[in-house]
């Protein structure tokens, strides 16, 4: 009877005794307190996630929805100064402005004077009357005739009917004046507003003004740069892994390769653009601004990534595959080239995947190599002035103008968008092919 | 031109290493057994003897090429444009290549920029036209070379395999000659930027702005190159980041691996590596536009003036941004902590987060200062989000709501845009290059002996 007493009387002295109770209510507390802290970190850094892509979102989607004015125009050849029968060519020095104005002209008969004349036709983009020369010598039948034909607004007017513009504020400190906003307001009552999706930002060039600035061009600078990034720095990489892995005798020498590998890997992007610019552009002298050059500095900074990936995957063949090989009469290099290689491919891709992704989402490197020059045309090739993505979201970012706020943030979306397939495409590529022994 | 001439070098090689391989079939076509190596082997002995050596002559032309074309424009130019400053000749030869490049309007142009215009036009085509030529000839004479010694008793497999095999030892050497670029061209344009301002002032001098003028008249036409307020800017920014990712990554890490279930973890996990995954450039737009402008209302609210690109507000973005790196860092040198550690612990009555507090982490602490150290090496070298959140004054203080500029920026700034090369404002910004270089190689080195020799003793 006496023996389970004494078993149990001393684990409860802590649960007993008041001071064993309080330091166990402390530790307990304390242990409550350590879990909220790791709840929270969790929480804060799910929290800025959250923060910095709906911020993004918020911001990047009114940039696809454009708003154009659908007006009535006369194909009129004498307000144009063209005559009837002239060539195509011709349509390039045609005046299409003054359609426009004479169209607007027409709607608001009682803006006469010329300040406000200037205010009503700002209204429009400014490219709008090129937009119509170009419909114009696509087909001159239209010479004469009488249409309605919709164009783009102005960034500002386009920025009032998404209800950005505050017309409560002062009129001097509003980008539209009272009366422009009356005009619009009659333009809408009217019917004449159109809520179209914006194709333009995603098949124009640079532009200075933003409802015509579209990501073409930083697109197709981003895919030659690519392109030469992954020429270079994949065969380059890859053999590297399998001399590395395979054939490397071990010693002093492969072990200073090995770290600086490593080390290579963790320099900050914009030496290797400090590297770019005093190697290749001052010493080699080819050009700035080209994605050859953009290129050649991204392979240069993926090496690390591509090598240290390739050896991993080579790493998790199993030795008993090289040894069958071997053991048939395969040479070593047979052994690696027909058995090796093939099996750590889908390990080696992966690799370069995420690479070439880091690479797509590189800034500093391009910026110390000139690609930030403001270039309207489409690049044709790796050998044509370009910017690349990123770059093209660092110069709107960098622009005064609200109107670019939004077309950055799509720009980024964009960027955002081709980064998450290239993951998804590392990830089933893993998943799907990858083998365990 | 340069693509014709790839191209039909690789016409060639195709070429060379049919014409290799009939030879070993026809050369034992009675006695298939004398063969040392199979056919293939012959085929692609032929074709390296040849394609090496005039893969190698392209390379070597075309580095040269604009070099050269240059020498050869300035022996033609006059004595009298020779003799002037070597920046009036860089310029004056620029405008020509300008011109010939069909980038320039040459209407006005005086008739010796013409004349140089025409020299560059006809070096360059003559030299594009000369290559293909000297390629091929380099090609068929390796091809010649080689043909003959293709008999059966060739041991092309070992001889091909050799080739291939300094092939692949040559590519993991590209990665040693990519550091030694680096310190090369870093420590070169750095040499000739203190001969300039010498080395003490630069480390020590506390007064920073670079911008030289045009002309010797004009106010601050000296340059003042003191960095250590960019330095500073660079300490300040990286403390902050440190102090808002250090906490939030160890604390993430330690619930990660010691708390959550596998399900919890399966999602945050991979949620966090977005955050390692997002460029740069966007964290800028971001500190720029969402978190710069917010702490500056919020510091209106509170009577304080808080600068718009406070140091707060890149620091703070950067922490957000190197979290992943110190949490699965942490995360993993935790979990190689071996279990009978934790077990013991418990065993005596720990509660969990005394058993972490006491035991895990002090176990795992070389692992966690070495993650902390990469983490801060990736802040000091980080570029867009100051470039994009953070001022451009050099300012020497310590607080946090005023504006300060980083090294990073700093390079930026003084690179972008027109540049002559050899002025001090641009070597200035190779000196800080190659110092942000040796500081992060140097925590760099430590994280990694670290990390590395802690995981070899739980091995």
């Amino acid at each position: 009877m006496t023996e389970p007493r004494a078993a149990d009387a001393r684990p409860n002295t802590l649960r007993r005794t008041r001071a064993g109770k309080q330091s166990l209510a402390r530790r307990y507390a304390a242990e409550r307190r350590f879990r909220s802290y790791g709840l929270l970190a969790i929480g804060f850094a799910l929290l800025s996630l959250a923060l910095l892509l709906g911020s993004i979102i918020h911001r990047g989607l009114p940039a696809f929805i454009h708003h154009e004015v659908r007006l009535e125009l006369h194909f009129d050849p004498v307000l144009l100064g063209i005559e009837r029968a002239t060539a195509p060519e011709a349509f390039a020095f045609a005046d299409c402005e003054a359609l426009l104005r004479a169209s607007l002209q027409s709607f608001f008969p009682e803006a006469r004077e010329r300040r406000a004349r200037r205010e009503l036709f700002a209204l429009l983009s400014a490219g709008a009357g090129f937009e119509l020369c170009a419909t114009l010598a696509a087909q001159p039948a239209l010479l004469g005739s009488r249409g309605a034909r919709s164009l783009p607004l102005s960034s500002d007017a386009d920025r009032y009917f998404k209800g950005e513009v505050n017309a409560a504020l002062p009129e001097s400190e509003r980008r539209l004046s009272d009366r422009q906003l009356a005009w619009l307001d009659a333009l809408a009552a009217a019917g004449r507003i159109e809520r179209r999706f914006a194709m333009r930002f995603f098949t124009g060039g640079d532009s200075r003004e933003p409802e015509l600035a579209g990501v073409l061009g930083a697109l197709v600078g981003s895919f030659w740069t690519l392109l030469v990034t992954l020429l270079l720095s994949f065969p380059v990489g890859v053999a590297a892994a399998v001399y590395l892995e395979e054939f490397a005798p071990k010693g002093r020498l492969i072990d200073l390769v090995e770290v600086n590998i490593n080390n290579l890997a963790a320099v900050p992007s914009i030496v290797f653009g400090l590297l770019g610019l005093a190697v290749f552009l001052n010493f080699f002298g080819l050009p700035r601004s080209v994605p050859l050059v953009g290129g050649m500095v991204l392979a240069l900074m993926t090496l690390p990534t591509v090598i240290i990936a390739s050896r991993s995957a080579l790493l998790a063949v199993p030795p008993s595959i090289r040894e069958a090989a071997l053991g048939v009469g395969a040479s070593p290099l047979q052994v690696v080239m027909h058995h090796v290689l093939p099996l750590a491919l889908p390990g080696i891709l992966t690799g370069a995947i995420i690479g070439m992704a880091r690479a797509l989402g590189e800034t500093a490197p391009l910026l110390m190599i000139g690609m930030v020059a403001f270039i309207v045309d489409i690049p044709g090739g790796p050998l044509e002035p370009a910017s690349a993505l990123p770059v093209q979201v660092f110069l709107w970012a960098d622009s005064p103008e609200r109107a670019f706020e939004a077309r950055t943030s799509a720009a980024i979306l964009l960027l955002l968008t081709f980064l998450v397939a290239m993951n998804l495409t590392a990830v089933l590529l893993r998943s799907r092919f990858e083998r365990r022994y | 031109m340069i693509v014709l001439t790839a191209l039909l070098l690789l016409l060639v090689v195709t070429l060379a290493f049919e014409t290799g391989r009939r030879r070993a079939v026809t050369l034992a076509v009675d006695t298939p057994r004398s063969l040392h190596s199979r056919p293939v082997y012959h085929g692609a002995f032929v074709a390296l003897c040849g394609g090496l050596p005039a893969l190698f002559v392209l390379l070597v032309w075309l580095i040269a090429h604009a070099a050269v074309v240059e020498q050869l424009v300035l022996a033609q130019l006059p004595e009298a444009l020779r003799g002037q400053q070597p920046e009036r000749v860089a310029l004056f030869l620029a405008e020509a290549r300008g011109i010939a490049s069909g980038h320039f309007e040459n209407q006005r142009a005086a008739p010796e920029l013409v004349a140089a215009a025409a020299d560059f036009l006809r070096f360059s085509t003559f030299s594009l036209r000369l290559l293909p030529v000297v390629v091929l000839l380099v090609a068929l004479a390796g091809f010649m070379a080689s043909l003959p010694r293709c008999t059966p008793a060739l041991r092309a497999q070992r001889r091909v395999e050799k080739i291939l095999r300094a092939l692949l030892a040559a590519c993991s050497g590209v990665a040693v000659l990519v550091t030694i670029g680096i310190v090369l061209s870093l420590v070169f344009e750095a040499f000739q930027f203190f001969l300039r301002v010498p080395i003490s002032e630069f480390l020590l001098g506390t007064h920073w702005s670079p911008q030289t003028a045009i002309r010797a008249d004009q106010v601050g036409s000296s340059g003042a190159f003191g960095a250590v307020p960019v330095f500073a800017g660079t300490l300040l920014i990286t403390a902050i980041a440190v102090l808002v990712a250090a906490p939030v990554g160890l604390y993430s890490a330690i619930y990660l691996s010691e708390y959550a279930r596998a399900r919890l973890r399966a999602v945050v996990k991979p949620a966090l590596e977005v955050l390692a995954g997002v460029p740069t450039v966007v964290y800028g737009f971001f500190a720029a536009l969402t978190v710069g402008p917010t702490l500056r209302t919020l510091g209106e609210q509170l009577n304080l003036s808080v600068a718009s690109e406070s140091a707060l507000a890149a620091g703070l973005v950067m922490g957000v941004m190197i979290i992943p790196f110190v949490s699965s860092l942490s995360d993993d040198v935790i979990r190689a902590v071996p279990q009978s550690l934790r077990e013991g612990s418990l065993g005596l009555g720990a509660t969990p987060s005394e058993t972490i507090r006491r035991v895990v982490l002090p176990a795992a602490l070389p692992g966690i200062v070495g993650a902390l150290l990469l983490a801060v090496s990736r802040a000091i070298g980080e570029t867009m989000i100051v470039v994009m959140a953070a001022g451009l004054a050099a300012n020497l203080t310590a607080n946090p709501l005023e504006a300060v500029t980083t090294v990073t920026v700093q390079i930026v700034t003084l690179l972008t845009g027109d540049q002559e090369f050899d002025s001090a404002k641009t070597l200035a910004a190779f000196a800080l290059g190659l110092l942000l270089f040796l500081v992060t190689l140097l925590l760099n080195v430590i994280a990694l002996s670290v990390v590395r020799r802690y995981r070899e003793q739980y091995d």
